[in-house]
């Protein structure tokens, strides 16, 4: 029996589709990410979840109970808003102490309880301040302690992060992923951001449109891509056009537009013939200098980018855009030099063939 | 998920409590029922009794008001006052909303207290001030001989520069705050975006601050108009027999002659002069800028043959502003603040406003009667106040009746402002609509329509009578206070609340009350000065030992002018001067 399971579940605004109706079940603790870009129904998604709008159509049980028509405060949530929502009028203690007071827990228990809680995200002084006394990331984590410490079976989180500075939200996700280990919960996470969704997910929910488009872990949707629209949401991704000459086994062979033969992955069963794009991310694009088997481009310049290098090259027969290749900086002496020819070279693994159809 | 001790979780729900609609229903409902019962009922039985004569329908109630030309003039009279109120009291007040929407937050408020102070202080007593004033011993025409225009004292009331001029104090304190609501929201951005473009400072004014509050400016003048031209207090105190307004003749036909068919009749001419304005000017500019609400999105795009030539003109007032800025020297580093000349000007018009009021307590303590300079010091006439049972029992049945109505405007608006700010249905600006009816119709309207209906089912003379009127009137202003309350509260604490597990009803009492609570404070201190000050309503509906203080205090005015006058009005204006500080406390402290 999964923690939180939906069916079917979708949402309309008037003829707009909000939420088409979607299947999505998340385990006892598990930490879940909705992703995807602004509008795509995330918030609306999470709403639904925290029953702070109703539904148009599915169910939604959570440990097995149908919940779907249960008001917010009988649903067994914990919610953590965007602009942290503290009440203004409470103190620290008593904002954190309020889910125990509606729920009657005893005032010593819930002395103890805040006071762990205050511990637990680093903050066991601030007890008698009001919100408005501490700075941002303290108030976030204020948030953090309130909705976490009734120990709901869910803990829903819309972009929690969004208002602090690159430097608080990197603190702040590690705060949250050890909370999330220490009370063994299970989060449903919003964000906009893919590097936050692939460091702290165990798996993701990439949405567009109002429906999922790809549900795994991080390593699965960059590396496994089942549609363009995933491929190029995460990180930079090469899209080389080509056609599947033959596949069995989850491998095949594609012929590009050079007519050059490329052998593949194929994370889904396509018939040979089918129009294909070929991915490839950056750092697994090798330019090589040896003659040799496969596609080739012209590097037309290079950037150096830090730890990293970046070389754009041009292949007409492959690829309207220009490609991206990178790989570490070092000093060298055999650096590419720009205007010159390069053959292409990679791991089948990496090359993943998506069916060229769903670009949007 | 065992780290809780005996605590039961919230219980499973599996019934609904109660469906969406009736429970918007019962929000409503109290409200509708007073709106109904008290001012829809009469103003229809009123309407019904101006086409009556004896048994039988009957125009001759409109031949006679429309065939007499004394009734027409007065019409006349009343729009060519009101117009000529309102088009002072918009020139006089924009400036001031606009050096109030601009100043730092901490001088804003000491403006916007003196605002306030006349906004609230009673019509009543600033035309007793007036009257004082202008007095044939008055502070104007001292200054008027020690200055040497004159030798002797100066005939300068009863006559219509007087009326105008008290009904122009009277309302400039409206129009400024209706402007200020909407200059508040114009974005200063907006204006030094304007500059950085190129425009100097005439024309970034003209050609974007103006035109953005131009909405701002014809709210207030609708709000001065119809609130004018049902004033009878000033043209009858500082007015003389030609400055007769239209409501003095509805109160004539009643209380002189009992005509109820031909005093409805000049109501229902009222209320039809001032539906045809709000007709008017939905049609111009649109209603949504008075309430507030968002305005309609899709503005016209093309520009047509009225909108160039204001943009003419508006180009043409930004060159020539421009060009007299030019002439001045330039001051250093004077980009931010307000500049000098407005705030002189400001400053002037805000002792204008409040000096008359101020002028007349000196007198109320002096022993030399109401003339200027005050003599002596003597407390005698607050004495006789205090010491008269009539007074007394006067200010006790005012005290009464404002508490009773506050608390019965606030039970029965709030609901309502909850459910136009967070309710999701149809026909909400209907609903608004109605809810601001009181607002719109001339209180003389009502409170006639009351009075009728109150002689049948014998409310008149009773404090419930007055309670109910005064209700009705207040509960508009408090819908409105609540919902702007309401606007300005973060919702997302309500849900935050009920996701930590509260319902609803907890939600209410621990988050949502105690941090609106300053708010609903002062809807309830509104509320409260709208019945102390009520007149109109109390002019019928109560009287000899019945009445309320400001129907005492007119009742005396109409006789005799007096020192002791002098010192009712003075507390009464003490005690709106204290409410208005505990207000703005209360709100500061929420801050
Ligand atoms: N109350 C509403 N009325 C009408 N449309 C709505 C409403 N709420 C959301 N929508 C629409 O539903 C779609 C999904 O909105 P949602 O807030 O779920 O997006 P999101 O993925 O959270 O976006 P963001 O990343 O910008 O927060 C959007 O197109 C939005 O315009
Ligand atoms: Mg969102």
């Amino acid at each position: 029996m999964s923690t939180l399971e939906t069916q079917g579940l979708g949402k309309v605004y008037g003829d707009f589709v909000a939420l088409a109706p979607t299947d999505l079940k998340v385990e006892k603790a598990e930490f879940l990410t909705l992703l995807g870009p602004s509008g795509s129904g995330k918030t609306t998604l999470l709403s639904l979840i925290a029953g702070l709008a109703e539904a148009d159509s599915g169910r939604i049980l959570m440990n097995g109970r149908d919940v779907t028509h249960a008001a917010p405060y009988q649903r067994d949530i914990g919610m953590m808003f965007q602009n942290y929502a503290l009440f203004p009028h409470m103190t620290v203690a008593e904002n954190i102490a309020f889910p125990l007071k509606m729920r009657r827990t005893p005032a010593a228990d819930a002395r103890r309880l805040v006071q762990e809680a205050l511990d637990m995200v680093r903050l066991p002084h601030i007890a008698d301040r009001y919100p408005k006394e501490l700075s941002g990331g303290q108030q976030q984590r204020v948030a953090l302690a309130r909705c976490t410490i009734y120990r709901p079976s869910v803990i829903l989180m819309d972009e929690p992060l969004g208002a602090l500075d690159k430097k608080l939200r990197d603190q702040m996700q590690f705060e949250i992923l050890r909370i999330h280990k220490e009370i063994g919960g299970t989060i449903v996470y919003v964000t906009h951001d893919q590097e936050e969704a692939m460091t702290m997910s165990d798996r993701i929910c990439l949405m567009n449109g109002g429906r999922i488009a790809q549900l795994g872990s991080p390593a699965d949707l960059y590396f496994r891509p089942q549609s363009l629209f995933v491929a190029d949401f995460l990180g930079e991704a090469n899209l080389l056009a080509g056609r599947l000459v033959s596949g069995a086994g989850g491998e095949g062979v594609v012929r590009l537009g050079d007519d050059s033969e490329i052998r593949v992955t194929l994370p889904a069963p396509l018939a040979a013939g089918a129009a294909v794009r070929v991915m490839l991310r950056p750092q697994n694009l090798r330019l090589e200098e040896t003659p040799g088997e496969g596609p080739t481009a012209t590097l037309r310049a290079s950037s150096v980018t830090g730890a990293s290098t970046k070389f754009f090259l041009e292949a007409p027969a492959l690829a309207s855009d220009p490609l991206i290749a990178t790989r570490a900086t070092a000093m060298s002496a055999h650096a590419p030099e720009p205007g010159r020819d390069y053959r292409l070279s990679f791991d089948p693994r990496d090359a993943v063939a998506i069916p060229a159809e769903e670009a949007a | 998920m065992a780290a809780i001790p005996a605590t039961a979780r919230p219980p499973a729900a599996t019934r609904r409590p109660m469906s969406r609609r009736s429970k918007q229903l019962l929000m409503a409902a109290p409200m509708v029922l007073l709106l109904v019962t008290f001012l829809v009922y009469p103003s229809a039985q009123l309407f019904l009794l101006s086409f009556q004569r004896g048994d039988g329908f009957s125009l001759e109630n409109y031949q006679r008001l429309l065939g007499t030309p004394v009734y027409l003039t007065v019409m006349m009279l009343t729009l060519k006052i009101s117009v000529v109120t309102t088009i002072f009291a918009v020139i006089a007040g924009y400036p001031v909303a606009y050096l109030i929407s601009i100043l730092p937050r901490a001088t804003k408020g000491r403006i916007l207290f003196w605002i306030l102070l006349s906004f609230w202080t009673s019509f009543l007593v600033r035309a007793f001030a007036w009257i004082i004033l202008l007095g044939r011993n008055g502070v104007v025409n001292q200054l008027l001989q020690t200055l040497g225009i004159t030798d002797a004292p100066v005939a300068l009331m009863y006559n219509f520069p007087a009326v105008v001029i008290g009904m122009v104090h009277a309302l400039l304190p409206l129009a400024v705050l209706t402007m200020l609501s909407v200059m508040e929201n114009i974005d200063r951005n907006l204006t030094r975006a304007a500059s950085t473009l190129g425009a100097k400072p005439g024309m970034a004014f003209w050609k974007v601050y103006f035109p953005l509050s131009f909405p701002g400016v014809t709210s207030g003048a609708l709000m001065v108009f119809v609130t004018a031209i049902g004033f009878f207090i000033f043209p009858a105190l500082l007015g003389g027999r030609r400055e007769t307004m239209i409501t003095q003749i509805i109160i004539e036909q009643i209380i002189q002659t009992m005509n109820w068919g031909f005093a409805a009749a000049v109501a229902v001419l009222l209320l039809v002069v001032v539906l045809l304005v709000f007709v008017i000017y939905d049609r111009a500019v649109g209603l949504s800028t008075v309430t507030g609400e968002a305005r309609a999105t899709a503005r016209r795009r093309g520009k047509g043959i009225f909108s160039q030539v204001g943009d003419a003109i508006l180009t043409g007032l930004g060159h020539g502003s421009d060009a007299i800025i030019g002439l001045f020297p330039r001051r250093r580093q004077a980009r931010e603040g307000a500049p000098r000349p407005l705030t002189a000007f400001v400053v002037a018009l805000l002792a204008v406003m409040t000096l008359p009021v101020l002028l007349m307590i000196p007198l109320s303590f002096a022993d030399s009667g109401l003339n200027w300079p005050p003599q002596g010091f003597t407390l005698r006439w607050y004495e006789q106040i205090f010491n008269s049972p009539i007074w007394m029992s006067a200010l006790t049945r005012s005290l009464v009746v404002g508490l009773c109505t506050a608390t019965l405007a606030l039970l029965i608006g709030t609901p309502v402002a909850f459910l136009m700010v967070r309710g999701r249905m149809r026909g909400k600006t209907a609903l608004l609509a109605f809810t601001l009816m009181p607002v719109v119709m001339p209180n003389m309207i009502l409170s006639v329509g009351l009075f009728y209906l109150y002689a049948r089912i014998g409310l008149v003379g009773t404090n419930l009578g007055l309670i109910i009127g005064h209700t009705v009137i207040a509960v508009p202003y408090v819908v409105l206070t609540v919902m702007s309350v309401l606007r300005n509260y973060d919702s997302r604490l309500d849900l935050a609340a009920q996701s930590l597990g509260a319902t609803p009803w907890v939600t209410l009492r621990l988050v949502t009350l105690p941090i609106i609570g300053a708010g609903m404070i002062s809807a309830f201190l509104f509320a409260f000065t709208i019945s102390f000050d009520e007149l109109t309503i109390a002019l019928f509906t109560s009287g000899g030992v019945s009445a309320t203080l400001p129907k005492q205090l007119w009742d005396e005015v109409s006789l005799s002018i007096s020192p002791l006058l002098a010192a009712v009005s003075t507390c009464l204006f003490l005690f709106v001067t204290v409410l208005i500080v505990l207000a703005g406390l209360l709100n500061r402290r929420q801050k």
